[in-house]
């Protein structure tokens, strides 16, 4: 069994991609062998910045024959007829088989494809693989029409026997034609000193020989060991970053780590405006005392050794640090000017910055918000004041020259800022909070005006692009609304928020909708056309036209990933929609509770079954009201009962009946669904003993009200009837 | 440094050095451009002739003025105007990388101490419909060269591809002369009789077009010679391709493409003044787009576009 390398080699492939690519190359190219017959033991795929490559071991040497059989035309069918099947089939007439069907004697050809050499086959998808390779982005070069992520330079196919004797796959590709040799590290090897590998193994060490490491995960773990040692040996620590050290080991292919001190005239700014500079601008890792968090050195990864051990190296780093922290103290200089006035400018600016060409400004939205969370701020407790005012400048921060900077600080900003500005912890603390949970880890915020802020902030969003229209579809959610709902839930749930959505919502679409409107016109009143004009009166009529749906939609929207949310749970969408059918639906705590109730009840015997005796109950009493046209809903009397299971019946109901309404008035929904459940014996003794469809109408018609009480009883903890199975 | 015997010892020197590697290279060393533009693409050397399937190779230092980046000449690497240091070839070499790290050899960077590095970086000019992929090319972290094989400019595919290099002449030399505020960098010999800083020659003028960009600039008159530029733009393209004198077949690309230019750079004028809302400046964007694709459109029915080449019929 011969083993397969192929190693394309090009100029510098951006980090980000290299991973993917590997696995896209082996994913590729194996799953083109295996199609066309080739079975193999084992594959891996490998990337640096200037290669990707792909072993293959165990690969058979050649496709499997493969016989045919096809159906010809009958034996008496005229000859031209048959001379085309001769033809298609490459056969004579000798060659043929008649067999008899139903339909007379008919010509089958046993046709036997030959397998193919493994190499023409690796060429064949090797070449399919290069010209159809899923690269986020790739591009032409020279005058050529090969596109690959940069110029693809010379590609490597070998096939290697099991004696060891390694042939090139014959390969041409847009004037590359593949061979058996590759280049080591651009400036370590000695130049034009080619490595032709006999085998993987050979090539992976001579790559080493020629200072490159093939495997990524190996860069990394050099990078992290070195580093690590390195802050230890100066009693500091590294701050973890796993993105960094990816994409820096796919920067290099012989990583050489070396440690740098930081001017000590940028150590007082904030940690993370340190760190985030540092990473984002230079891809350094920061390197901190353990003791007081302080960030004091940085770590950066060169791509080579030098006669002087990196002194150049990290003398300019260093040098370009100093000029980028310059920057940063800067900003972090003139912030704090502004900040400690009160950020006054700021939100000033903010009127000139679009936070949507159909809603206005940003200033415009933050009005928006605050004067939703001074309305939330009943519900969440918080102080209304604190609340409005938390919302006036948590947003502020959008305005300074650090998160012009580094947008991924926003809110972490603010809140510096705001304590800065002399303002309550509460309000520093919302804005840096009110964008949480940014993710699934992310932790909810708890305190009060933190939570009114950061629900005021979704609760506009959602509002907001509802009224505008502008809303997820299929896979797209370039506004992030779908995360913005999964926020929601957590603050609601984690917080246990009595927050009663509908009139939220609908109010806030109402005044949003009114802005829409406004900004829109606002949009063409200078010098605009007729024709303009009309486009957006005609986009505003179309707006209001579908006003109403869109705002029952977003509820529904609201629900939709809330089933989602709750999927994870493990909470069947039945047992929500069974929920989501009652009264308070858009209370999201309440109609969570009730659905984790509702599930856990439905875990036990007496919940299932019980369910099952309601819908018998149900549809019973559904069919009976069909067909006699009116509805029993009214006054089944104990004295009509005639069978002890009966009798017990009305007593259970009565009991459970109480129960029932006073624990869910409570939103004790764990009571209540046990109550329910306990329902289970008496109703299925019920349909044991007696017959519903009794020959004395009095009995019939009591027992049919009893039905409809049974009904009506169960209802109130959750429409049973959604439930499936 | 160990490369001290190597190194260039002012700005101009390392001009002059890359003008004489990128000769040698083979590539026509041409002259600046006599228009205001804010970086060396706009040079119809590279935006017009990146176009078509004529070979082109190309190397020049283009002045570059960008009103935003003004800071009264005290910052220490901020100026409003500039230089620019373009390379254009087409098709792109094979060995462009190789090219473009002798040039940085030629200008005394010992590629033996230092760690340069290709970081994916795609280029994009929304005012050119243009884009190409590439790299910003890092010496020991800091950014010196902006390396880009060009995809498509005015809105069209460009085949054969050209490779650009764009080196930002004040920071690649303060790096190599080891200076850390441009004015304070040699421009010329520091041991020549009248010795001059970058200071001494820009300082001055950095001081009034700040002033001039940001508070003074008449955005009324701007604002019109933005219009008037478009519609000369519009206006020249517009006519017949035979020149009813000469009865020969002249369509006016480059005159054209200069109105294009002169857009862009009021454009930028405006914004520096501040009187440019972000929606406004989209528009704007588009409009100037919209003029350097129609000269893209004219210039490829040019001699010079590749027209009645083989391959353009092709």
């Amino acid at each position: 069994m011969p083993d397969l390398l192929i190693e394309l080699f090009s100029e510098e492939i951006p980090a980000r991609m290299q991973a993917h690519a590997a696995e896209d190359l082996k994913k590729r190219v194996t799953d083109g062998l295996v199609d066309a017959g080739l079975t193999y033991a084992s594959a891996a795929g490998f990337a640096t910045p200037r290669r990707l490559a792909l072993t293959v071991e165990g690969l058979a040497s050649e496709s499997p024959t493969l016989q045919e059989e096809r159906k010809g035309p009958r034996v008496d069918a005229p000859e031209k007829a048959i001379e085309g099947f001769l033809r298609g089939s490459g056969l004579t007439r000798d060659d043929l088989e008649i067999r008899d069907e139903k339909k007379g004697q008919v010509f089958f050809a046993k046709i036997s494809k030959p397998g193919r050499p493994a190499s023409d086959i690796i060429a064949e998808v090797l070449e399919d693989t290069i010209r159809n390779f899923p690269w986020p982005k790739s591009m032409r070069w020279g005058a050529g029409s090969l596109r690959w992520v940069r110029p693809l330079h010379s590609i490597l196919c070998i096939l290697t026997d099991e004696i060891g004797e390694a042939t090139v796959v014959p390969l041409e590709i847009d004037g590359i034609t593949a061979g058996n040799a590759t280049l080591g590290h651009r400036f370590m090897s000695k130049p034009g000193d080619w490595i032709v590998p006999g085998s993987f193994e050979d090539y992976e060490a001579e790559l080493k020989a020629e200072k490159v490491i093939l495997r990524a995960e190996e860069r990394a773990e050099i990078i992290w060991q070195e580093a690590s040692n390195q802050a230890f040996a100066a009693g500091l620590e590294v701050v973890e970053d796993q993105g960094l050290l990816r994409e820096v080991a796919g920067l290099v292919e012989w990583p050489v780590v070396l440690m740098g001190a930081i001017d000590a005239e940028f150590l007082d700014l904030p940690p993370e405006v340190l760190q985030t500079s540092m990473r984002e601008h230079q891809k350094f890792f920061s390197v901190k005392n353990a003791k007081t968090g302080r960030i004091e050195r940085f770590i950066t990864v060169a791509n080579r050794e030098t006669a002087d051990h990196g002194a150049t190296i990290l003398a300019g780093n260093q040098k370009v640090l100093s000029a980028r922290l310059s920057d940063a103290k800067f900003f972090w200089e003139n912030d704090l000017r502004v900040a400690k006035e009160g950020m006054a400018p700021w939100l000033e600016s903010l009127k000139n910055v679009t936070f949507h060409n159909k809603l206005g400004s940003q200033a415009e939205r933050i009005e928006r918000i605050a004067m939703l969370a001074r309305e939330l701020a009943d519900v969440t407790g918080a102080d209304a004041d604190l609340a409005e005012q938390a919302a006036r400048v948590a947003k502020a921060d959008l305005s300074s020259e650090m998160v012009y900077e580094f947008p991924e600080l926003q809110g972490l900003m603010g809140r510096y800022y705001s304590e800065a500005a002399g303002l309550p912890a509460e309000i520093a603390a919302a804005c840096e909070e009110h964008y949480s949970p940014l993710g699934p880890s992310d932790a909810v915020p708890t305190a009060p005006v933190s939570v009114t802020v950061a629900l005021a902030d979704k609760l506009d969003t959602f509002t907001a692009f509802w009224a505008m229209n502008e809303l997820p579809s299929g896979s797209k959610d370039p506004f992030g609304l779908r995360r913005a709902a999964l926020g929601l839930f957590r603050i609601v749930l984690e917080n246990n928020t009595k927050l009663k959505l509908s009139q939220v919502l609908s109010e806030s679409f109402d005044s949003r909708l009114k802005q829409t409107t406004k900004v829109l016109r606002r949009y063409i009143t200078t010098g605009s056309s007729d024709e303009k004009m009309q486009i957006v009166e005609e986009q505003i009529s179309a707006l209001w036209q579908t006003s109403e749906k869109r705002r029952d939609g977003l509820l529904v929207f609201l629900h939709d990933r809330l089933k989602v949310f709750l999927r994870d749970e493990g909470i069947r969408h039945d047992v929500i929609d069974a929920c989501i059918a009652m009264e308070g639906n858009d209370d999201l705590a309440l109609l969570v509770k009730r659905a984790r109730a509702l599930q856990e009840v439905l875990s036990t015997e007496d919940g299932e079954n019980l369910v099952q005796g309601f819908k018998r109950a149900d549809n019973l009493l559904t069919q009976a009201e069909e067909k006699d046209g009116v509805e029993y809903s009214f006054g089944a009397d104990p004295k009509f009962a005639e069978d002890e299971t009966e009798k017990a019946l009305f007593a259970a109901l009565d009991a459970a009946d109480a129960k029932i309404a006073k624990a869910s008035k409570e939103e004790d929904f764990t009571t209540a669904m046990a109550a329910m459940a306990d329902l289970r014996g008496p109703i299925d003794a019920f349909f044991e003993a007696v017959q519903i469809n009794s020959d004395n109408e009095i009995l019939r018609r009591n027992r049919l009200n009893l039905l409809h009480k049974i009904r009506e009883i169960c209802l109130q903890a959750a429409d049973l009837r959604k439930l499936e199975g | 440094m160990a490369e001290t015997p190597m190194k260039p010892r002012s700005f101009q020197e390392v001009i002059l050095r890359l003008q004489g590697y990128w000769a040698a290279q083979g590539c026509a060393v041409m002259q600046p451009y006599d228009m205001e533009v804010g970086a060396g693409t706009f040079h119809p050397a590279t935006t017009l002739r990146s176009l078509g399937t004529r070979p082109w190779a190309a190397a020049y230092v283009q002045p570059s003025r960008r009103p935003t980046d003004g800071r009264y000449g005290e910052n220490p690497n901020r100026l409003q105007h500039y230089y620019q240091y373009q390379v254009l070839i087409k098709p792109s070499p094979p060995d462009l990388q190789a090219l473009y790290l002798g040039s940085l050899e030629a200008i005394g960077i010992d590629m033996g101490l230092h760690d340069i590095r290709f970081v994916e970086d795609d280029w994009e000019s929304p005012t050119l419909g243009a884009w190409g992929l590439g790299w910003e090319v890092w010496c020991d972290g800091m950014e010196v060269s902006q390396f880009t094989y060009f995809q498509q400019v005015g809105g069209h595919d460009c085949h054969p591809v050209s490779g650009e290099l764009t080196y930002g002449l004040e920071r690649l030399a303060m790096y190599v002369l080891g200076v850390d505020h441009v004015m304070d960098m040699p421009f010329n010999d520091p041991d020549a009789p009248i010795a001059l800083k970058y200071g001494d020659v820009f300082r001055q003028t950095e001081q009034e077009y700040s002033r001039w960009n940001f508070d003074v600039a008449n955005t009324e008159v701007l604002l019109r010679h933005f219009e008037e530029a478009e519609a000369e733009c519009e206006a020249i393209l517009r006519q017949e391709a035979t020149d009813p004198k000469t009865g020969k077949t002249i369509i006016m690309a480059h005159p054209a493409y200069d109105q294009c230019i002169k857009a862009s750079h009021i454009f930028n004028l405006l914004d520096a003044r501040g009187v440019i809302s972000v929606t406004e400046r989209q528009a704007y964007i588009g409009r100037v787009r919209a003029l350097a694709k129609k000269c893209a459109d004219a210039f490829i029915l040019t001699e010079a576009g590749g027209a009645g080449t083989q391959e353009a019929t092709a």
